[in-house]
């Protein structure tokens, strides 16, 4: 870890209870969900990270509690580091509270969560689906969402194949 | 197929003026299929006349679905698959990807690969700049400078072939270096290509520096400040447009971009005009770069030794068993990567272009989260086109130089 960024991790383990991890170089703080606004908000004001870079999730189905990590990737330009934020979420209507009220360029990366893997934003301004087509059932990258493939239909077998097809359990 | 559902301008609401629900302002489609969108995006605008109230962008046309299909792929082929993302932009993909594997995996890279990969990601660089430079160009109506950088994109091209055997999904830069080294005539075409190079970026700005038709419609157009940029996460040309000194190349440097000298070109209007003398700049840096990269090339090997995981030469299967063993279990199972998450980000010609790798201690990636540079570009897309003239448009969205496979992935 960077001389220069443990009074910041050190406040944050403090204040909000972050778990510090690192991992071949990577800073990562696991926060609870209750204060993730807060962190990002400290991080931005008091620590000089002042750019949001992305915003993503894993998913560790069958995993239930947590399920999700939601992870902020947030750059200090002064030090030149990008530090993990990560959100434990549990699989049960996961939600959690906007970012965007902290950098503008969470609402697409939050949108895009909420399409993928179902993640609830509360008090985002715009929570539509984004990549996926609106009429989409279910999100395509959380881990019990089938890989599947598009069998070749022709008008004669067109609703034999669609019986077989794989469906998201929703 | 039947039971497609039209979106009711109600959901959209809140995107819109409240003058749009009396029929005031008129809203208009433009695109997915539009030639100047420079790929499938769809915008929304909202007109008054023919100022844009609002601009809605609406993306997705483009969408694979790489980033689940990589969960389901080895380390190795996982890679076929980034090169495809940002298609303008394959060997910085590739190079993204194995700096990530890299740092997950600890492993070594041999300096003559590295320089090589910087070598091959500058001429990416060129290459991606020289197409940026021509359709947005070609969309204000300069058809000859689209002609012109095509031709010299060419010899880029022809310059990857000769590495790779493909002209733009090269695969090239593999994990712990390169997949095989350069050609004997790579060190003379690269030379006698950035030597004619700055002659021919000279007559491209004769065409268009200096020409009233393509400043009137660039300057003062689609203007951002600094401060947005930091707040929306631009990066790359854009911000440097803007007056934001910060390429990752310099404050990050990887791959030994430390050892090069060259300069981050700067402006401060953060209009069309801005971005295209920037891009422009950074082609003739990116040549000074290549040319003191081609002057120390270190002989030596191009990939890494450590055979966990990288597979032995062909010469070696042949006389030792521990080598046979080796290649069967990379090219079956493939190789496992400590359990860990990394984010490594690298500076492509649109701007930050990270990988989030995370690994489950498996040979297949647990998740693979591309952070492409368009996407955070196109969200400012409302901000730049609010008050100006449809026409505008086309230009704001070749300025900021999006690439559809990159947003959509």
């Amino acid at each position: 870890m960077l001389e220069t960024l443990k009074p910041a991790v050190a406040a944050l383990q403090n204040e909000f209870g972050a778990e510090v991890q690192e991992f071949h170089g990577e800073l990562i703080l696991i926060v609870k969900p209750e204060n993730n606004v807060e962190t990002l908000y400290a991080l931005r004001d008091r620590f000089d990270f002042n750019l949001l870079v992305a915003v993503t999730a894993v998913d560790y189905w069958p995993a239930e509690t947590p399920r999700f990590h939601v992870v902020y990737l947030v750059l200090s330009m002064k030090e030149n580091f990008v530090v993990q934020v990560r959100v434990p979420l549990d699989g049960n209507n996961p939600s959690l509270r906007t970012s965007e009220t902290v950098w503008p360029s969470a609402n697409w990366y939050e949108r895009e969560v909420f399409d993928m893997f179902g993640i609830r934003f509360d008090g985002h301004s715009d929570m539509r689906r984004i990549i996926m087509p609106y009429e989409w059932e279910g999100h395509p990258l959380r881990k019990d969402y089938p890989l599947g493939y598009e069998e070749v239909a022709f008008t004669f077998n067109a609703e034999e194949i669609n019986l077989r097809k794989s469906q998201p359990k929703s | 197929m039947s039971d497609f559902r039209e979106v009711n301008v109600e959901e959209l609401r809140h995107l819109v003026s409240n003058r749009a629900m009396t029929g005031e302002t008129m809203l208009l489609n433009m695109g997915p299929q539009h030639p100047s969108t420079h790929g499938v995006l769809r915008l929304l605008l909202e007109l008054d006349g023919e100022i844009i109230i609002s601009c809605i962008p609406d993306i997705g046309y483009l969408h694979t679905g790489i980033e689940k299909n990589i969960e389901a792929k080895t380390y190795q082929k996982a890679e076929v698959m980034i090169d495809r993302l940002d298609y303008l932009n394959p060997l910085g993909n590739n190079l993204v990807y194995c700096l990530a594997v890299e740092k997950l995996c600890e492993l070594d890279v041999p300096p003559r690969a590295e320089i090589l990969r910087v070598i091959l990601a500058e001429l990416t660089r060129i290459n991606s700049h020289l197409v940026w430079l021509g359709t947005s160009a070609l969309d204000l109506a300069a058809m000859s400078a689209f002609l012109y950088t095509m031709r010299e994109r060419e010899d880029i091209l022809d310059i990857f072939e000769m590495c790779s055997g493909q002209r733009m999904m090269t695969t090239y830069i593999r994990p712990g270096g390169l997949w095989r080294d350069v050609p004997a005539e790579f060190d003379s075409a690269v030379r006698k290509f950035i030597k004619i190079l700055p002659g021919r970026i000279d007559e491209y700005e004769s065409l268009l520096t200096h020409n009233p038709l393509f400043l009137e419609r660039t300057k003062g157009i689609g203007t951002i400040s600094a401060e947005d940029c930091i707040k929306y996460a631009i990066g790359g040309p854009i911000a440097r447009a803007s007056g934001i000194d910060y390429d990752l190349r310099k404050a990050r440097p990887y791959s030994g971009y430390d050892q090069f000298n060259f300069n981050v070109p700067k402006r401060t209007e953060g209009d069309v005009y801005a971005r295209y003398i920037v891009r422009v700049e950074e082609m003739r840096e990116s040549i000074k770069i290549i040319q003191q990269a081609i002057d120390k090339l270190p002989a030596g090997a191009v990939r890494s030794n450590n055979r966990k995981f990288i597979p032995p030469p062909r010469s070696e299967i042949a006389t030792s068993m521990e080598s046979l063993i080796h290649h069967f279990k990379l090219w079956t199972e493939g190789f496992s990567a400590p359990k860990g998450s990394v984010y490594v980000g690298v500076e492509s010609p649109r701007g930050e272009l990270g990988i989030f790798l995370e690994s489950d201690g498996g040979p297949k990636p647990y998740r693979c989260f591309y952070r492409g540079p368009s996407f955070a570009n196109l969200q400012i897309m409302p901000l730049l086109s609010r008050g100006h003239f449809v026409a505008d448009v086309v230009g704001i969205i070749g300025s900021i130089d999006i690439v559809l496979g990159d947003t959509d992935r």
